[in-house]
């Protein structure tokens, strides 16, 4: 525990409700005006398996997941091992549990201050319906100093639809959790900050897609990209658009290109196992000049995986795993708020350079439920250019929908659209889109769609840069939040860094970065994978003028800033 | 006021020429496509044909409409893509039996089963030509013109129209390529049909299965009107010899995605932003 945070979990036998119990103490700490990030963790059972609820309330949005755990409310201690990694101890914590079960191994080893409560007890004394979350709620809220009012008013928000018992049974047993003296007493992070936003990354992700104009999802269920699609449907209802429940992923991405063809922007979400699936359309989406984005949550891979948890190891799929020459976009988002800007930003890109864009977030921010300020958008682009005047006029002059321009982006007509028509084309084409296998037509239609993402300036966006230090720490995606804080630790510790965050992985934007880094004595890449995709990637695309080291390490558990940093001295001291 | 001159079958084709063999049956499928269109008044720029990769699938390039010309045994899907998120435009998916039902089939059961309005043509041959005559899912078992399988594929053939009738298909009708206008007329009436229809051209390949002129003397035109009833419908198409042409099945179900009123409101987006404010 820290001035800055304080960690809670939640854990017990699914079907408790400790996921209900955690949405519901953070959705209070936000109207309190505090900070704070929900971590869902799953055992492999469908409905029925263990669950935990990790919180971790702060005082900043640096979301990281906590390294150890100030408080442990075990409503039982069923499959406990199966969190034991993630859910560290310190005799300094403290344990809230029921004193008739024995304490996992690992628990007592660690010593923790334990608290008894007989949860389920008081539960049944509270109300015959009653509930062990709802209590574990009150005693939680109370803990926190969170007003009861307020927690009984999201209780029954959440149960509008259950039988009145239910819900007069949360009353009575958050109204008595709360009355109890306190179990422990903690330093509590502050409070008071106005305008907050509770979302998940995945929702936050499916917001910037529907804001930047995504109108066609189509949709295949898979963990942990199904809430994405789910909020979609939803969405896409209200402003009006189509999803469409694919047989497969092969069919989802073509169908998202058959409605991309149609000047339908749109939009499909996967994980990897499905992302594999798609890799041979999104070739079909480069060559035929289609735009598409494709947002990919990374669970553990390869094969099936782990898929409840966290890895960043789609990198080089992403990067490498199309056939032929095939230049497409690919972007990362930091942090839960910034899935509405970067997803928003990669449909834009996808639209205006007509091409797919694949975009990677991963389980740990995409199921993750945070307070947030107002997330930053990403502002609509400039209409695109209009299709040359000479090309409309039927026998006015001839439309080539592959036309080679100065910046490669030829303009793009769609069915309906009069006397523009044409035959899209996986097969190497012509300007016209004519099947060629003529060399002059390959190398001059490679060159443009190279050159159309080379040559586009992305601005400032392509990555978050901070720091003035000689120690550069270079990352993608969600690991950011891990290296800040262990920029902080190192801060601290008299190492003063700079930290490059990536948003955009392909194009690289190799001179940008070449210029973050310059003064820097060295480098570290840091990543969640086993084999150093992004290290391996970056050294292949461009000459660093410091030396680049590697700090890489595998999911499922979140990077922790502290192994980063410890890292980072090791390398230094080398 | 001056009328506008109808189309002629012969303004409906590209000047892309084609790469098929002389005496290929897909040239009367391409024929048949141009007649349909111009009996029909269609307009060029509202229609799109969608393809796969073989032979057929080649034949976007040579109509002057719009087209799509993907990867192997996805153009179904590209097609259901377009015409969900643009139900105003006449779509069209074509390809061969390896494209529909080897590599594509799961697209092909789960279009049928879907019912989006829109036509699909198969213009089997029974061999992947394009790739110099492999056995596909429609060759006879014995058919040993094959290096890959030299002794005939040895796996029973499958019958296409029993396969769409089984996943919901609700339009089912065939034709060869002997005949194009009967083809030209099954393809206005599946056009116009409210659904999904399915138009099975027995299309022969005249280099690697050159017996296919055999088919002109045993192909028979339906009599009277198509099946409505899907057991009387299942029966034929489970035991017939697969060379009767016409339309073969007819059925009306509601077509997806249901035709509803898609009351835009202009302050959704910022709706669904709130949403997430505490």
């Amino acid at each position: 525990m820290s001035e800055h945070h304080l960690s809670i979990a939640i854990t017990g036998a699914g079907g408790a409700g400790v996921i209900s119990c955690g949405e519901l103490l953070l959705q209070a700490w936000a109207r309190e005006g505090g900070r704070g990030l929900l971590r869902k963790a799953y055992g492999p059972q469908i409905r029925g398996g263990e669950s935990a609820a990790l919180l971790k309330l702060t005082d900043s949005e640096r979301y990281t997941a906590a390294g150890h755990y100030d408080v442990v409310v075990a409503l039982d201690w069923d499959n406990f091992s199966r969190f034991e990694d993630e859910i560290g101890l310190k005799p300094e914590s403290w344990v809230l549990c029921d004193e008739g079960q024995e304490l996992p191994a690992a628990v007592a080893a660690a010593k923790p201050h334990l608290v008894h409560l007989p949860f389920a007890e008081l539960a049944a004394a509270c109300h015959p319906q009653g509930r062990i979350n709802m209590l574990a709620l009150g005693v939680l809220g109370r803990l926190l100093g969170l007003p009861t009012a307020s927690m009984v008013e999201l209780a029954l928000q959440k149960l509008a639809n259950k039988p009145e018992a239910y819900r007069d049974a949360a009353t009575a047993c958050i109204e008595h959790g709360a009355a109890r003296e306190p179990a422990c007493r903690l330093p509590v992070p502050a409070l008071g900050a106005a305008g907050s936003w509770y979302l998940s990354g995945n929702q936050a992700a499916g917001l910037g897609a529907l804001e930047s104009g995504i109108r066609f999802v189509a949709a295949y269920p898979i963990t942990p990209a199904s809430d994405v699609l789910e909020w979609m449907a939803g969405g896409l209802e209200q402003v009006g658009g189509q999803l469409l429940q694919a047989e497969d992923e092969l069919a989802a991405i073509n169908m998202t290109i058959g409605a991309a063809f149609g000047g339908v922007p749109a939009f499909t979400a996967t994980s990897g196992p499905g992302l594999a699936l798609m890799t041979e359309s999104i070739g079909l989406a480069i060559a035929s000049e289609t735009p598409v984005t494709i947002f990919n949550v990374m669970r553990g891979g390869p094969s099936t995986g782990i898929p409840t948890k966290s890895e960043q190891s789609d990198l080089n799929i992403a990067l490498y795993g199309l056939h032929g020459d095939a230049p497409h976009l690919v972007l990362a988002p930091l942090d839960i708020a910034d899935c509405v800007f970067t997803t928003g930003w990669a449909v834009q890109l996808a639209q205006r350079l007509q091409t797919p864009a694949i975009v990677l977030s991963d389980q740990f921010i995409g199921q993750s439920t945070a307070i947030v300020s107002e997330p930053r958008r990403c502002e609509p682009f400039p209409p695109e250019p209009a299709v040359e005047a000479e090309a409309t006029d039927a026998g006015g002059g001839e439309y080539l929908r592959y036309r080679l321009t100065d910046d490669g982006v030829s303009g793009v007509a769609y069915p309906g659209d009069r006397n523009r028509r044409f035959t899209a084309d996986g097969l190497e084409h012509s300007e016209k889109g004519t099947p060629s296998a003529r060399q002059s037509d390959h190398q001059a239609q490679l060159a443009k769609r190279q050159n159309k993402l080379t040559d586009f300036n992305y601005g400032d966006d392509w990555a978050a840069v901070s720091g003035e230090g000689q120690v550069g720490l270079v990352s993608f995606g969600s690991s950011s939040a891990a290296v800040a804080e262990a920029a902080e630790r190192l801060a601290q510790q008299g190492v003063s860094t700079r930290v490059v965050s990536l948003r955009l992985l392909a194009p690289l934007q190799s001179a940008a970065l070449a210029a973050a880094l310059e003064g820097c004595s060295l480098a570290v890449v840091i990543e969640q994978n086993h084999s150093r995709q992004l290290f391996h990637y970056l050294r292949g695309q461009m000459d660093f003028q410091q030396p680049l080291h590697s700090y890489a390490m595998a999911g499922p558990v979140p990077l922790a800033p502290e192994n980063i940093a410890q890292a980072v001295v090791e390398v230094m001291e080398s | 006021m001056m009328q506008a001159i109808p189309l002629k079958a012969r303004d409906f084709k590209s000047d892309v020429k084609p790469i098929w063999c002389p005496g290929c049956g897909h040239f009367s499928v391409l024929n048949a496509i141009t007649k349909a269109m111009a009996a029909l008044g269609i307009d060029k720029d509202d229609t799109v044909l969608v393809s796969g990769i073989g032979c057929s699938s080649r034949l976007p390039a040579y109509v002057d409409s719009y087209g799509f010309h993907g990867v192997h045994g996805r153009g179904l899907a590209i097609a259901q893509g377009l015409k969900v998120a643009r139900p105003d435009l006449t779509v069209l998916a074509l390809g061969g039996d390896g494209d529909g039902f080897s590599i594509g089939g799961n697209h092909f059961i789960h279009a049928c089963r879907r019912n989006v309005n829109m036509t699909y043509i198969a213009m089997d041959n029974e061999v992947y030509g394009m790739t110099k005559g492999q056995a596909s899912p429609t060759t006879p078992m014995d058919w040993d013109h094959s290096k890959l399988t030299p002794h005939g594929p040895g796996v029973r053939p499958f019958k296409p129209a029993a396969l769409a009738l089984a996943s919901g298909a609700p339009w089912i009708g065939r034709g060869y390529s002997g005949n194009p206008n009967q083809i030209a007329k099954l393809i206005a009436e599946a056009v116009e049909f409210p659904g999904f229809s399915f138009l099975h051209v027995m299309s022969q390949c005249i280099t690697f299965c050159p017996e296919q002129t055999d088919w002109k003397a045993v192909v028979s035109e339906m009599d009277g009107p198509p099946l409505a009833d899907a057991d009387a419908a299942a029966k034929q198409f489970l035991h017939e010899d697969g060379f009767q042409t016409g339309l073969l099945y007819r059925e009306e179900r509601p077509t997806w995605p249901p035709v509803g009123e898609t009351a835009v409101d202009e302050t959704a987006l910022a709706s669904l932003a709130a949403s997430f404010s505490v």
